[in-house]
């Protein structure tokens, strides 16, 4: 009977690859809130992939700190066995900026488990450079670990930077992935599942490769710009603009930097549909951009551009629209003091290392 | 599991075998600790502890020359589970920097997503990371013989709560499978779209400003809120009874058991929910807003209230060395001489603290951390108190309840005990819960106080949503009060992250930053030796812990030290090393569970 595939079972059929593990490392310079914000997706829900609550996908086994019932040992012999080659596939997750240890004589900034032989921790950085060959891919969970995010500001002491920065932009996994970058501050919790649903579908065979934009970013969710999907757009439209916060109309003037963002928290919501930013009386402050922080401080300034661009709302168009494409372009880059060289270049004089 | 390295031989005045047993990293914690420890296998104790977490990010040095109005989208981001926490905290500082006060709708539109944040968190934390330590799965791999307990315990609060005896309890806490652990999941879930609702997004909030918010005060908004808020209080009324039935237990399985994590009573508390009726964000007014919270500040040292005045709180916090990756600014520069009432305010206080980093080797016999040892100096004797905050509720509760303060109708403080008053929902009738002092400072303590406080945010959001919709009827939905940032000011900022005292110290200089040092909860608990020698909260605690675990050397899981570590609920990104002294001796507690092995 076994060949015999009735109508309906076609996303039924035993994933190719029955197992995969999930190697989530929260210990960049991060505050752990992408791990905390996955624990709110329902979208899929952590426990809707973990359970096997969704066809066709692998058996995924999840290894990540905040909610593991292993500790020490037990925990962290997943990353020795996918180091020997014998945990695959797997798919590390990283989450934080990753720090520039070559810019100090000495010590760490990040580091995950204790070196057995010399009793010292073992920075985050070796870590990804002895697991990134191995990776099936390589997923970047938030601002932070995509593009160097808060920790990446300007005067900072570490040298912090993103994961692309670090392996370079155009890595590819041994399957021949970039990596995939799902930024936002924290990431959205459904945006976040979401593409990692996708990467087991591709995995099981059921999906395509995984589409990405020039940022590594999953096409289908960063396309589109804030404002794009925001529900006050109607009073931009009619010139009708907030003067303080707490009103329902259009925010631009205090501060959002929804015209030239691209994230789809208005549209999508923050969980089930609710919260957000601008759609709720929070300014854009432009936390899944390559140029988060830096480029949209001080946060609470109109943006350059959008008096201009308020002004011309009547004339619509090609004008307004070109306007915007130069200022996402420039904030869709990082500060050039990202980078992997052995020099600080932040704007801070350390006197003590 | 941990790692067994080399028996070695202990302290010269007796010798003992000790087994070095390492964990690293601890999970089911916020950030990156590692736990390594000597332990007597043959008296069951733990003999020493070192403690290390591992990262170091550095805000106080990016964030200055920064412009003072982005100081709380920026440290909203040191904290991924109670970040909001840190912004709200940072929007109190600059309220009293920029001298302005937000109309009291948007204090209520505040309180309630704090509410929400403390709601979630305590409940996220409590039942699907603590839990975990006390679920069937573990239970039967540390202790098989308090599982065939629990098989036999009946459980009194069985009709509230549905389950029949501890065991059940137990089952229903397992990761994933366990029906009460994936109720909680999706409960922490609903109660983070009531704090979205209020503050935008979760975790780091988009709506909060200097000056109020941006969130728009409607009908609907508030009608979304207390659906959720009654489900989540119909939610408590079981499951209070159920953790005071799974925490009595553990009191009666295994005798002795109040002597794990049990340290002297050093709490502290730094008070939540403000009073818009009062709080006018002057510091000259401080002592007297700080009274007016819903959740009173206050030291507590042995069972005794010290102080619930937030000037002498404040004025009171040192920072200090000892074992840190620091150079000392003790000659450095001195921002802030004088308080605006005119107190000297201490060279080691926040407002005065310069921050250079310098990294090196770890060395657990000389520098080992990225955190530095806070401090609250009690004039009284001289001695800088190792003050804990237990994890946030017991400090809360225990400050609350001693200074007799706070009564709105659904929270009353008597003196002794605090009491909260659930409405009848949908299924249940009305409820009373009583917190009541406790004789310890313990593991378990800590962990029975948070649930009581899931309950006493619910009923805090209770009142503050009666207050909230009076000022929505009245037509009083103005949320934000305009201001100039002034080119010289100093603020600060007192609130209660969830896992206890917050803190944020700015200098205003020019416009700008001229320093600016946050303070959160697990620097407090979590820190190494200081300069003076003393101890952080978790080496006391730690060092206190007898071991109840049934599994020798070999399958050793540590359970005991797990909870412990755990009941302070440690969020470690802020980056926390910690050591315990060499060669103490313990005092031995033997439990008669254990016989012979």
């Amino acid at each position: 009977m076994a060949d015999v595939v009735p109508y309906g079972r076609v996303t039924q059929k035993p994933s190719p690859v029955p197992d995969i593990h999930v190697l989530w490392m929260t210990s960049g310079l991060s505050c752990d809130g992408d791990s905390v914000s996955i624990t709110a997706a329902m979208q899929p829900s952590i426990e809707d992939v973990v359970m096997g609550a969704i066809p066709g996908l692998p058996k995924v086994h999840v290894h990540n700190p905040v909610i593991s019932f292993e500790v020490g040992d037990d925990f962290i012999k997943y990353w020795y066995l996918a180091w020997e080659g014998k945990l695959d596939p797997f798919v590390l997750v990283v989450e934080g900026s990753i720090p520039n240890e070559k810019i100090k004589k000495e010590g760490y900034w990040a580091a995950f488990g204790t070196d057995p032989k010399t009793g010292q921790p073992i920075t985050t950085n070796e870590w990804i450079d002895r697991l990134a060959p191995k990776a099936l891919a390589i997923v970047g969970a938030g601002t932070c670990a995509t593009y160097g995010g808060i920790h990446g500001m300007q005067g900072n002491p570490t040298g912090a930077m993103g994961l692309a920065d670090y392996l370079g932009w155009d890595w590819r996994s041994k399957a021949g992935l970039p990596i995939v970058n799902v930024p936002g501050c924290p990431v959205q919790p459904d945006n976040f599942m979401e593409t990692l649903l996708y990467l087991l579908y591709q995995v099981a065979g059921l999906a395509p490769m995984i589409p990405l934009d020039d940022q590594l970013r999953p096409a289908w969710l960063f396309r589109n710009t804030v404002h794009e999907g925001c529900d006050r757009a109607g009073y931009y439209e009619q010139g009708d603009f907030a003067e303080q916060y707490g009103s329902p109309k259009c925010i631009v003037k205090l501060g959002c930097w929804g015209p030239v963002v691209n994230c789809n928290v208005p549209k999508r919501g923050w969980m089930a549909g609710i919260g957000g930013c601008p759609n709720v009386g929070g300014i854009c402050i432009g936390c899944t951009m390559p140029g988060f922080p830096d480029k949209f401080m001080p946060f609470m300034d109109a943006p350059p551009g959008s008096h201009i661009s308020a002004g011309t709302v009547g004339v619509y168009g090609r004008a307004v629209t070109a306007l915007r494409g130069i200022t996402n372009r420039t904030v869709n880059k990082e500060p050039k003091w990202r980078h992997p060289r052995a020099e600080l270049t932040t704007g801070y004089q350390p006197r003590s290392y | 599991m941990s790692t067994i390295t080399a028996p070695t031989t202990g302290t010269p005045s007796k010798p003992r075998n000790l087994v070095e047993m390492n964990w690293d990293p601890i999970t089911r914690i916020v950030g990156s600790l590692g736990i390594f420890t000597k332990i007597d296998f043959e008296n069951r104790q733990v003999a020493e502890c070192y403690s290390t977490s591992s990262i170091f990010r550095g805000y106080s040095i990016f964030m200055k020359g920064k412009d003072p109005r982005d100081a709380h989208f920026i440290t909203s981001r040191i904290c991924g589970i109670c970040g909001d926490n840190h912004a709200t905290c940072a929007t109190y500082a600059q309220n009293m920097a920029f001298g302005i006060r937000p109309p009291s709708i948007a204090e209520w539109i505040v309180n309630l997503g704090e509410a929400a944040e403390y709601m979630f968190d305590h409940n996220i934390f409590q039942d699907n990371l603590v839990g975990v330590d006390f679920c069937e799965q573990m239970i039967k791999e540390t202790n098989p013989g308090v599982w065939d307990k629990a098989q036999r315990t009946p459980a009194n609060g069985a009709k509230l709560h549905g389950f029949k005896t501890i065991s059940e309890i137990m089952t229903a806490l397992n990761p994933f499978t366990g029906s009460f652990y994936r109720e909680t999941l999706q409960m922490s879930r609903m109660t983070r779209e009531m704090f979205c609702l209020m503050e935008g997004r979760h975790v780091h909030p988009s709506t909060l400003y200097p000056g109020g918010v941006g969130t728009v005060p409607t009908v609907q908004l508030f009608t979304d809120y207390m659906v959720r808020l009654m489900k989540y209080v119909e939610f408590m009324k079981k499951v209070v009874p159920l953790h005071d039935d799974l925490f009595d237990f553990f009191y009666e399985a295994l005798p002795g058991y109040e002597k794990v994590g049990q340290r002297r009573i050093l709490l502290g508390c730094w008070g939540s929910f403000q009073n818009p009726d009062v709080c006018d964000y002057t510091y000259k007014n401080m002592a007297e807003w700080g009274d007016a919270m819903y959740v009173t500040p206050g030291v507590v040292v042995d069972g005794e209230l010290v102080t619930h005045n937030l000037v002498d709180i404040n004025l009171n916090i040192r920072i200090l060395l000892g074992s840190s990756y620091y150079d000392d600014w003790e000659k450095g520069e001195t921002f802030v001489k004088k308080d605006p009432l005119g107190n000297p305010v201490d060279q080691r206080h926040p407002w005065n603290q310069t921050t250079v980093p310098r990294p090196q080797k770890r060395d657990f016999k000389g520098n080992y951390t990225w955190v530095m040892s806070p401090r609250w100096f009690d004039k009284r004797t001289g001695d800088h108190l190792a003050l804990d905050t237990g994890g946030g509720p017991i400090a809360r509760f225990w400050a609350t309840a001693l200074a007799g303060i706070v009564d709105i109708g659904y929270v009353k403080a008597t003196g002794k005990s605090v009491k909260i008053y659930l409405p009848k929902t949908a299924m249940l009738p009305e409820t009373e819960f009583e917190w009541k002092i406790p004789k310890w400072s313990n593991t378990i303590e800590r962990n029975r106080a948070r649930t009581y406080f899931q309950a006493y945010a619910a009923a805090c959001a209770l009142h503050f949503m009666e207050k909230a919709m009076k000022d929505l009827h009245a037509g009083r939905t103005k949320t934000w009060t305009d201001f100039k940032v002034p080119d010289e000011a100093i603020g600060c900022g007192f609130h209660e992250a969830v896992r206890g005292v917050l803190s944020h110290h700015v200098v205003i200089r020019d416009g700008k930053i001229a320093n600016y040092h946050p303070y959160p909860p697990t620097p407090w608990n979590a820190n190494p030796r200081d300069s003076y020698g003393t101890p952080g909260p978790y080496e006391d605690a730690v060092q206190n812990t007898p071991i109840f675990e049934e599994n020798g050397p070999d399958k050793f899981k540590g359970i005991d030290i797990m909870r412990t570590v755990r009941s302070f609920d440690p969020c470690l990104p802020c980056g926390v090393h910690m050591y315990l002294g060499e060669g103490k001796t313990l005092k031995t507690v033997h439990s008669p569970m254990f016989g012979n092995q």
